[in-house]
């Protein structure tokens, strides 16, 4: 293999050094935000009913505040022509609510690690400015809002942007200025929140589109908006390919490969599951008559300590081959983080409740799987 | 949905966890940590007025 070293590039007609932006360069990894493109949906590609806050959907993609109607929050293929994208996030009205109490709220957002966004230079007199830029389908013309919300400093920034044509793909492109004031904490809490809002009641909409940074005021974050996507059974909306980078102008979008994608995802939540009726999920071994200890190796080190989620039938299996019996009690908790939490390797105790006690003490060991059923999830959250 | 304290497995083992168990019976198991999400929306139900059920016996 032959080496190339140079000490400088040239320009061939002025004689200048080349540097990286005038070879057009584009940085790996300047999309602020995680999955982008919508194509991480470890919780589900569809929630039907959602009217309460959580992640429905999409990976990183929180549904906040979700108190005006019912929604179908889904990953749809419903995309713009020609730009790369396989999948978008689709809010669609199944129950709506014409008239919105004063503090019903109802938009989507991203929350990002105060770590992950030194780079920004916030507080200084150097700070970034920032470009947002995303593609939205919807059947409900009129204005919307976003805004930056600096959650350490409680400071917020917004723009407007108007969609004028229905049922047609376009792309919106927002610049924010930087902010010379108040730093984001260098840690793994909530620093910067994106959020788009689709509908609100008079406690965000009663001030003024923020479109300096400035303390934030609820009243100001929804101010900008002239509709409420909750008001008719016939509305939806898509979003996908949404970047948010420095700088005074969008890049195009960038696509990650799909195991990058996932191990960015990973570290706010990991799921277990669904791939085979009776998946293995861990290993543990009997300390007690009533307590297995055991532990799960996660494929990246997590943003927290993560909650531990079950839904659906485990079996233990192993002991010369015996089932020890099966736990789908509903309402009952086998995993328990214990005291031997991590943000890597899990420790946890498997307690078999009201299935009764475990037969095999001193140091018997077994596999926890899934009881012939592909809709046993085991889940690590560790979300902002 | 609701809370439900945990017991430790040893009596010389603190609680550090709570249960939450959802309305259509599946359930999480939240560690006290302080950066964790759900233990945070816990302690503002708590700071509400509301008393999570018993541990098992």
């Amino acid at each position: 293999m032959s080496t190339l070293k140079v000490d400088s590039i040239e320009s061939r007609t002025s004689g200048a050094r080349v540097t990286l932006p005038d070879l057009n360069f584009l940085p790996p990894y300047r999309n602020i935000l995680i999955n982008g493109d919508m194509s991480v949906a470890q919780r589900g590609t569809s929630t039907s009913g959602a009217n309460t806050q959580a992640y429905h959907c999409t990976d990183r993609w929180f549904n906040v505040g979700m108190t005006i109607g019912t929604w179908t929050i889904s990953q749809s293929t419903d995309v713009p022509t020609g730009q790369g994208f396989a999948k978008s996030l689709k809010y669609d009205c199944t129950t709506a609510e014409a008239s919105p109490s004063a503090g019903d709220q109802l938009h989507l957002s991203q929350r990002i690690e105060g770590q992950n966004l030194q780079y920004l230079k916030k507080g200084t007199s150097s700070a970034e400015s920032l470009t947002l830029s995303f593609w939205v389908k919807t059947n409900k013309t009129g204005t919307y809002q976003v805004n930056l919300r600096d959650k350490d400093n409680t400071r917020i920034i917004g723009q407007t942007y108007t969609v004028s044509s229905a049922d047609t793909w376009e792309k919106k492109t927002l610049t924010f200025a930087g902010d010379t004031t108040g730093a984001f904490g260098n840690d793994n809490g909530n620093s910067l929140e994106c959020e788009w809002f689709l509908g609100a009641g008079t406690n965000y909409t009663s001030g003024s589109v923020p479109t300096s940074w400035e303390a934030e005021s609820a009243t100001d974050r929804a101010a900008g908006l002239t509709v409420n996507l909750g008001d008719s059974t016939s509305n939806y909306i898509n979003i996908t390919g949404v970047q948010l980078e420095v700088g005074d102008s969008a890049t195009p979008f960038e696509h990650l490969p799909i195991d990058v994608n996932l191990q960015r995802c990973f570290r706010y939540f990991y799921s277990m599951g669904g791939n085979n009726s009776y998946e293995h999920f861990g290993i543990c071994s009997v300390t007690t008559t009533t307590d297995a200890r055991g532990i799960i190796f996660l494929p990246v080190k997590l943003r927290t300590v993560p909650t531990i989620g079950q839904t659906g039938d485990f079996q233990l299996s192993g002991g010369g081959n015996a089932l020890t019996g099966t736990y789908s009690a509903a309402s009952t908790m086998y995993f328990s983080i214990g005291s031997f939490g991590g943000t890597q390797n899990v420790g946890f105790d498997f307690w078999p409740g009201s299935a009764g006690t475990f037969a095999n003490v001193n140091g018997a060991s077994y596999i926890i799987r899934a009881n012939n059923s592909t809709a046993t999830r085991v889940t690590f959250s560790a979300e902002l | 949905m609701n809370y439900k304290l945990t017991k430790p497995i040893r009596e010389t083992d603190e609680v550090v966890c709570v249960f939450k168990i959802n309305d259509d019976g599946s359930g999480l198991c939240i560690p006290f940590v302080n950066d964790n999400t759900d233990y945070q929306e816990y302690l503002e139900w708590l700071n509400e007025g509301n008393t999570p059920l018993p541990a098992d016996e």
